[in-house]
């Protein structure tokens, strides 16, 4: 047992924070705020030829052959620099949609609401990055359907909660071809579960970053605010709700990679719950750190905040992970879910 | 990152299993909490079976007499050993992971072969007297005095918070050996026989109702320097210097203690019909990510542990972690037992379902304030990590008394 990041793989993760950097910084990323694309076809590219979204993909099919845990890796670095667009959702695809792999069709991914679960016949469905995706997927327990996003009757939202990821009103999403069965859906969910909570650490971690600079250069009463146990605390609080959160993840996705050490579905929607968590409120303590500035657009501490909050309604909401490991907890008690 | 055991791992733990199989039923009954004798006989005599299998200081060094076991065996046989409801360190516990490790470092060889194999037998018991009723979070500030007499040093002072006093062999003691106001540079560490005359014992009863801390009260009490470990006035980096056998595994028993808790708790909630409570589910699945985390850091830990041979700073983001968590169990159990926890005490339930677990679960939400309080409060943890780790300024340091007297 050795549960510690292998050379190669920070290597990896260095990579890709290297791409990062000088494909998407963050100066650069904010131009497009509140636009209807946000996705730059030459980064995304990059990513593909990087292998962001091939990393799994086995050799034969023209992938790198590596597992979650790399790809775990890789995408906290993506949400570290808060990379914007389908990431998830075009990762996932690679292998069933051609051209997903190498970059060069990007790929959208909205759930279908269960009929009869709660607000179903209320809600219109929410579909994000609509101008920027070549194919438009929709999951459900009946497997992967496949769309044309521009033949879609929807209307773009104007105001997003996050800058940085555009949405869509869609009415009724129509039947599409279905492109693969419900094993996929089911692992797909767990997958997508562990990839969007590594991309919240990196944004939890980001936010505890970008906290504490500031709380070492901003001075009052004479000295950086960073030296007032108030201050401290809440930086020393972030970074160890983005450690146990990072364990959670990557913990995930080995389990994932290595089935006989643990139930991987509970460890995915574990971590997913305890990252999101760690994404948003660290996002909120960031904010706060920077006090009045943190409430203005031009601090980019409110990015990440709001874009955790929208990673945090995909692959199941808080309440939905916390009712599946409690469904799993009792069922491993009594050998099967109590009646409620 | 691989989370699968190795072949000569798996071995071992297979091995230990099979020990505590035939083992643990041959064990005597465990004796009453607040029956001190009872409890020193119990688990010293646990501490010599596990001697005499080859157990016993699993994670000492070979040259201290230990197993030399790797980071990941010490993991696996704390995890096994709470799996099978073996016996806790009890008051071993300074010995085995203190005053030992410290001997084992900076002792002299004299040392050594005198303190080491009575603390691996368990034929010795430790205490430990550093903390001071006015040296807490400020531990640099204690004053019980040591002034040296010939080949003695004589002590004065009180300490607190002594586990396990009344039963003990041996107290490490640090002392200030240097002028009052010398702090971290001042300090010494002596081995004190605790039937030396002017130790005065007296027993400190905690808010869960349990005796196992004392206050000590010294008065002119001698202790040869042969006794010092360490330089004179260098007993402050002897200290430090056993921390860093820590790898990790510090909360192993008391994490899955706390997963055994969580899982009675989901059980009394099926039983009461509180499950039918979607918040009450929700509690629980959430403690259930948290906990399954914690193992997730402990094994992260353990393994940084195992490569560099230092403990990192995961054992302060755990502590912080855990005592949290803990808290939020605490009284998430307490929730469940509603008026029938009440009292610390296992009630029959008028089901025909037999006890209702109220003894352990009200006493064990009391023990669990001492989280975020023992081994560093909270707060100065939290200090640790924004300071050291983060790189933030410095809390305003204590100073010399200056200028006006009276």
């Amino acid at each position: 047992m050795d549960f510690e990041v292998s050379e190669f793989q920070n290597e990896l993760a260095a990579g890709i924070r290297n791409l990062c950097e000088g494909a998407f910084p963050l100066d650069v990323i904010r131009q497009s705020e509140s636009t209807d694309r946000v996705v730059d076809r030459t980064g995304w590219s990059r990513l593909g030829d990087a292998g962001v979204f091939h990393l799994c993909l086995a050799e034969e099919a023209g992938g790198v052959g590596l597992g979650l845990a790399e790809a775990a890796l890789v995408f906290e670095e993506l949400g570290r620099s808060l990379v914007p667009g389908p990431l998830v959702a075009s990762h996932l695809a690679a292998g069933l949609i051609d051209g997903a792999d190498d970059g060069s069709v990007v790929v959208g991914l909205v759930e279908r609401p269960a009929a009869g679960s709660i607000g179903a016949r209320t809600f219109p469905v929410i579909v994000e990055h609509l101008a920027d995706i070549d194919v438009l997927l929709v999951a459900s327990d009946a497997g992967i359907e496949r769309l044309d996003p521009a033949a879609l009757d929807a209307t773009l939202l104007p105001r997003p909660m996050d800058p940085l990821t555009p949405v869509w009103s869609v009415a009724t999403l129509p039947a599409g071809e279905l492109v693969a069965g419900p094993e996929v859906a089911a692992w797909w969910r767990r997958d997508g579960a562990v990839l969007t909570a590594a991309l919240q650490v990196g944004m939890a971690q980001w936010a505890c970053d970008l906290a504490v600079e500031y709380a070492k250069g901003r001075v009052q009463f004479g000295r950086p605010i960073g030296g007032f146990q108030a201050v401290k605390h809440l930086c020393a609080d972030m970074t160890v709700r983005a450690e146990v959160a990072r364990c959670a993840v990557q913990g995930a996705a080995v389990t994932v990679d290595q089935p006989d050490v643990g139930d991987a579905d509970v460890a995915a929607a574990g971590a997913k719950l305890l990252a999101d968590e760690a994404a948003i409120t660290n996002g909120r303590s960031c904010i706060q750190v920077h006090g009045g500035m943190g409430f203005t657009w031009e601090v980019p501490a409110h990015l990440a905040y709001k874009r955790a909050r929208v990673l945090a309604t995909q692959f199941g909401s808080a309440d939905a992970l916390a009712e599946s490991l409690a469904d799993a907890l009792a069922e491993s008690l009594a050998g099967s879910i109590p009646e409620r | 990152m691989d989370l699968r055991y190795s072949d000569a791992e798996q071995a071992f733990r297979a091995d230990l299993r099979s020990w505590l199989e035939t083992t643990l039923p041959g064990l005597p009954p465990k004796p009453s909490p607040d029956d001190w004798p009872g409890r020193r006989a119990y688990d010293t005599h646990w501490q010599r079976l596990l001697f005499d299998a080859g157990y016993a200081g699993v994670d000492w060094p070979v040259e201290g007499g230990g197993r030399g076991s790797s980071a990941i065996e010490e993991l696996i046989f704390k995890e096994e050993l709470e799996r099978a409801h073996a016996p806790y360190v009890g008051v071993n516990f300074v010995g085995l992971l203190h005053a030992g490790p410290t001997v084992i470092a900076e002792g002299t060889p004299e040392q050594r072969a005198k303190f080491l194999p009575p603390i691996l037998r368990g034929d010795d018991v430790w205490c430990q007297g550093f903390s001071e009723p006015n040296a807490g979070s400020d531990l640099a500030s204690m004053r019980t005095k040591a002034v040296r007499d010939g080949d003695d040093y004589v002590i004065s002072g009180q300490k607190i918070w002594t586990s396990h006093a009344e039963v003990a062999d041996y107290c490490e003691l640090l002392v200030r050996t240097g002028p009052e106001d010398s702090r971290h540079r001042g300090i010494s560490w002596l081995i004190l026989p605790m039937d030396t005359p002017g130790v005065d014992i007296r027993p400190l009863t905690t808010i869960a109702g349990s005796t196992e801390f004392a206050e000590l009260f010294l008065d002119e009490v001698r202790v040869p320097v042969a006794n010092r470990v360490g330089e004179e006035n260098d007993g402050w980096r002897v200290t430090m210097v056993t921390l860093s056998f820590e790898r990790g595994t510090a909360f192993v028993g008391d994490l899955l203690e706390a997963i055994e808790l969580l899982n009675a708790s989901v059980t009394l909630a099926v039983r009461t019909g509180a499950w039918a409570d979607s918040g009450v589910r929700r509690q629980a699945g959430h403690l259930k990510a948290e906990l399954d985390a914690l193992w997730a850091l402990t094994k992260r830990n353990v393994s940084q542990a195992a490569r560099t041979g230092i403990p990192g700073v995961g054992g302060t983001y755990f502590k912080l972690a855990y005592s949290e968590t803990r808290h939020k169990l605490g009284e998430f159990s307490l929730s469940l037992l509603d008026r029938a926890g009440l009292a610390a005490h296992d009630l029959e339930g008028i089901d025909g379902g037999g006890l209702l677990p109220a003894g352990t679960m009200v006493e064990d939400w009391l023990r669990g304030i001492s989280l975020t309080i023992a081994a560093g409060t909270s707060q100065i943890q939290r200090n640790i990590v924004g300071e050291r780790i983060l790189g933030l300024p410095k809390e305003p340091q204590a100073v010399a008394p200056t200028g006006t007297k009276g």
